[in-house]
């Protein structure tokens, strides 16, 4: 029998417009852990979903032991031998843990659940992780660490042949991590293929022995972890061989001489999310949020929105403290945030491009003072003029725009509301060429109008392209901040590695 | 040991139990007797047998407000069947199963195919069977024959002058049978894994459809009997009975120590809710200077409690899907 567990050829997944996975290859030996990696949409969700059953795939093939499979559900796969444990731990809180190990394996003695056996078999899979714990006490009162590791001797102890581990480490303390890291080499020892996702990169050079890169649904490359310098893996997973355009914006570009308005974030942070980060936002001046996946910009930007509620640190206003316990204080502040999932957290897909555009000046003034229609049905022509949303009127649901045009629906909507400081999270993504750089340009008018804005992006090319100053972040820490000519792809990723 | 906190909940209801007996004993001589305790189970019977059902609905995350119209309507069945047909009370009782067990059946096909609330699929369920015993019947008609007779003059006694009756140990022979089922059988253990998380559920490789199916079956089927139940006992059928049996019943799986969002509860902690809600009716009619909706009042702070005191529990769990920050 070959060495081979998992080999995946020329694997092709489309959705409507979207090439997400296009000839991707990838191979699983027995006894290895292999990283898979890539940013946010570079399709490593996509191939995981291919692989266990998720999503049928569009092209390719996947073999398992050399048999090709076609698994309809992630029950088929698991049934075949391929065991998934998710981030978000997957099992039933309110059962035992002995009943989450055993659902549907229950050791039955006619007909009837023979309970002491049941628990004796719970018992014995976890042992064979090393774990010693009251089986009969509900998953839910352990820590998710507990629960992840239950999750995994669940996916064990049904004769799995590869266990794919999805960003498993994303909740898990330093010592939680370990005892996970020592659980997969001893499994790993004993001839399990293991597929693990993350996007912490020291984690990815502790514990795997090789590591496949995906950018943009394509393969970049699979390599052997020792023979990769850390950089390298970093330019192969932001790809800016790709392109090496740095237009900058320089300081002096900024035409805006209005009053200044100053927001200092002072040691915001906030346990297992972020480390406490200070940073100065100033009116006309755009702040690049620069990092991995993971790395924190999207948690801070959801601190300083008050979307997570921070549990140190203050941000500060022209030098008074602002109330930050939930967005609501936040926008009333003059606070806008564009999120990064857009779909979910931004648009309100089924009310009009009038009405998407008032709902935040609407919801500072409050409810007792409605917007009168005619000053509404102003705001939203203005918009669709002034920002070039392609939209037959303003009357259409904004969930029938494209995803450019739904952006600028939500950067209207704060520019209604006129706000201090504007966050974007990931403002162009998802978004085709030519609104990219409509979206840009809007980015730098704005900055010239005299907002603040503060922009976090796993694209390198644009943060250089516009910010004044770029905050990077790494393990959900500030590490650098550069400034002016500072600002280049090089020292960018070099802070990130160091 | 540390106590397993699923047992919480059923800890806090056999405790309100024997505080509320306790009560009764010191209160009122009589209240020691076996004949009381023989005649709470008796007129209970229907209610628990009707709740056992409604557990595993609740268990599975659902609910099922058709309970108390299905009662009226297999009472009203049997009275056509028995009277109008002539058949044998048996015979009766067992095509009235069938038929509460089928509606059941089919109410639970159209939650789980067409995914559909559950409130909502019921809710018509329950106008439907209450509509349809006016159809049948549109008076009161007694049930007369010597099997119903026989029935409802069957004793067997307790030490003391207390006694139980057919329909208590039928009621007993359910809350046995719902223990067996919830705790002893895969399909149990997959309806408390569906309550507890669905999604998880699924991705462990449970039939979540096909289990949703039988639990709705089962509560029919178990609401079927209470129908049989009461009808026998009343020795009667009348369109208008058990309305609003169905919020009793779900008052007694939640007093019982059952999670009102599913996964976490007991057969056993329905069967003392049940009695809890007897308890506190035969202690009001003791007392005589109160008046009965003074039961309402008491359930209802009683449910006050017990709902608080499964959300306290069920805050202290992580990774919990429903309700977490």
């Amino acid at each position: 029998m070959s060495n081979t567990v998992l080999s995946v050829r020329g694997a092709g997944k489309f959705f409507p417009g979207v090439k997400a996975l296009e000839d991707v290859d990838f191979d699983l030996e027995r006894g290895e852990i292999h990283a898979l990696l890539g940013e946010n949409g570079a399709g490593k969700s996509t191939l995981i979903k291919v692989i266990t059953g998720v999503h049928p795939r569009d092209a390719g093939k996947v073999l398992l032991e050399g048999q090709e499979i076609h698994p309809q559900h992630p029950g088929d796969a698991q049934g075949l031998g391929i065991s998934t444990v998710y981030q978000e731990v997957n099992l039933v809180p309110t059962l035992s843990v002995a009943e989450n190990l055993m659902l549907e394996r229950q050791t039955r003695k006619f007909g009837l659940i023979s309970w002491k056996k049941t628990e004796a078999d719970a018992k014995a899979a976890l042992e064979t992780l090393g774990l010693d714990i009251d089986v009969n006490r509900p998953l839910g009162s352990y820590s998710v660490a507990i629960q992840q590791l239950v999750a995994i001797a669940r996916a064990v102890a049904l004769d799995a042949k590869m266990l794919i581990l999805d960003e498993p480490t994303a909740s898990l303390d330093g010592e939680e991590i370990q005892t996970l890291f020592r659980i997969m080499r001893e499994l790993r020892d004993k001839g399990l293929g293991i597929v693990f996702v993350t996007h912490f990169l020291d984690q990815v050079y502790a514990v795997t022995d090789r590591i496949t890169v995906l950018r943009n649904g394509r393969l970049v490359g699979t390599f052997v972890t020792k023979e990769l310098a850390q950089i390298d893996l970093i330019n192969h997973m932001l790809g800016r061989e790709l392109a090496e355009v740095s237009a900058h914006r320089h300081l002096d570009e900024g035409s805006y001489d209005g009053p200044k308005r100053q927001i200092q974030i002072k040691n915001l942070g906030k346990k297992r999310v972020l480390e406490p980060v200070s940073l100065d936002l100033n009116a006309g001046e755009i702040v690049g949020l620069a990092g991995l996946l993971g790395s924190g910009r999207t948690e801070l930007s959801e601190l300083v929105f008050g979307t997570q509620r921070a549990d140190s640190g203050l941000v500060f206003l022209d030098g008074e403290p602002v109330m930050l316990r939930s967005p609501r204080h936040a926008i009333r502040s003059g606070f806008g945030l564009c999120p990064e999932d857009r779909k979910q957290d931004g648009i309100v897909a089924e009310l009009s491009v009038r009405e998407n555009i008032v709902l935040a000046l609407q919801g500072r003034r409050g409810w007792l003072r409605p917007i009168p229609r005619a000053e509404q049905q102003k705001f939203a022509d203005d918009m669709i003029k002034a920002l070039g949303i392609a939209t037959p009127d303003s009357e259409k649901p904004v969930g029938q725009l494209s995803g450019g045009n739904q952006q600028k629906v939500i950067l209207a909507r704060w520019l209604v509301s006129k706000p201090i400081l504007l966050i974007l999270d990931e403002p162009t993504r998802g978004i085709d060429v030519g609104a990219h750089a409509d979206i840009i340009k809007l980015i730098k008018e704005l900055c010239d109008e005299g907002l603040a804005l503060l922009v976090a992006s796993s694209e390198l090319e644009e943060i250089v392209a516009f910010a004044d100053r770029v905050a990077v972040m790494r393990d959900r820490e500030k590490v650098s901040e550069l400034v002016g000519a500072e600002i280049t792809q090089d020292k960018i990723i070099e802070a990130i590695a160091r | 040991m540390k106590i397993n906190e699923r047992f919480y909940p059923i800890l806090a209801t056999i405790a309100v139990l024997v505080l509320l007996y306790g009560y009764g004993i010191i209160e009122h001589r009589a209240f020691s007797d076996t004949y009381v305790l023989g005649a709470l189970l008796t007129d209970n019977a229907f209610l628990i047998i009707t709740a056992v059902g409604m557990t595993f609905v609740i268990l599975s995350g659902g609910i099922d407000l058709s309970v108390g119209s299905m009662i009226a309507f297999i009472g009203v069945l049997m009275a056509e069947l028995v009277a109008g047909f002539g058949m044998h009370p048996v015979t009766a009782a067992l095509i009235s199963l069938v038929v509460g067990a089928g509606f059941g059946a089919f109410m639970g096909v159209m939650i789980a195919k067409f995914d559909i609330q559950p409130f909502i699929i019921t809710l018509a369920g329950m106008f439907f069977l209450r509509g349809m015993c006016f159809l049948i019947n549109l008076d009161s008609v007694p049930i007369d024959h010597p099997f119903v007779s026989a029935f409802s003059g069957f004793k067997v006694p307790l030490p003391g002058r207390g006694w139980l009756t057919a329909s208590a140990l039928l009621m007993l022979a359910t809350v046995i049978g719902g223990v067996i089922i919830a705790h002893y059988t895969r399909f149990g253990r997959n309806v408390y894994a569906i309550g507890g998380d669905r999604h998880s559920a699924e991705l462990l490789g449970i039939p979540v459809h096909s289990t949703i199916i039988r639990v709705y079956t089962l509560s029919g089927f178990f609401s079927a009997l209470s129908g049989v139940v009461f009808a026998f006992y009343t020795a009667s059928a009348y369109p208008l009975a058990a309305v609003g049996v169905e919020l009793d019943a779900i008052a007694a799986v939640v007093i019982g120590g059952t999670l009102l969002t599913g996964g976490m509860g007991f057969v056993l902690g329905t069967f003392f809710g049940g009695i809890i809600m007897g308890v506190i009716q035969t202690l009001i009619a003791f007392d005589g200077s109160l008046n009965s909706w003074w039961t309402k009042i008491m359930i209802g702070a009683l449910l006050f409690g017990f709902i608080v005191l499964q959300r306290l529990i069920t805050r202290s769990f992580s990774g919990m899907r429903a309700g977490t920050t």
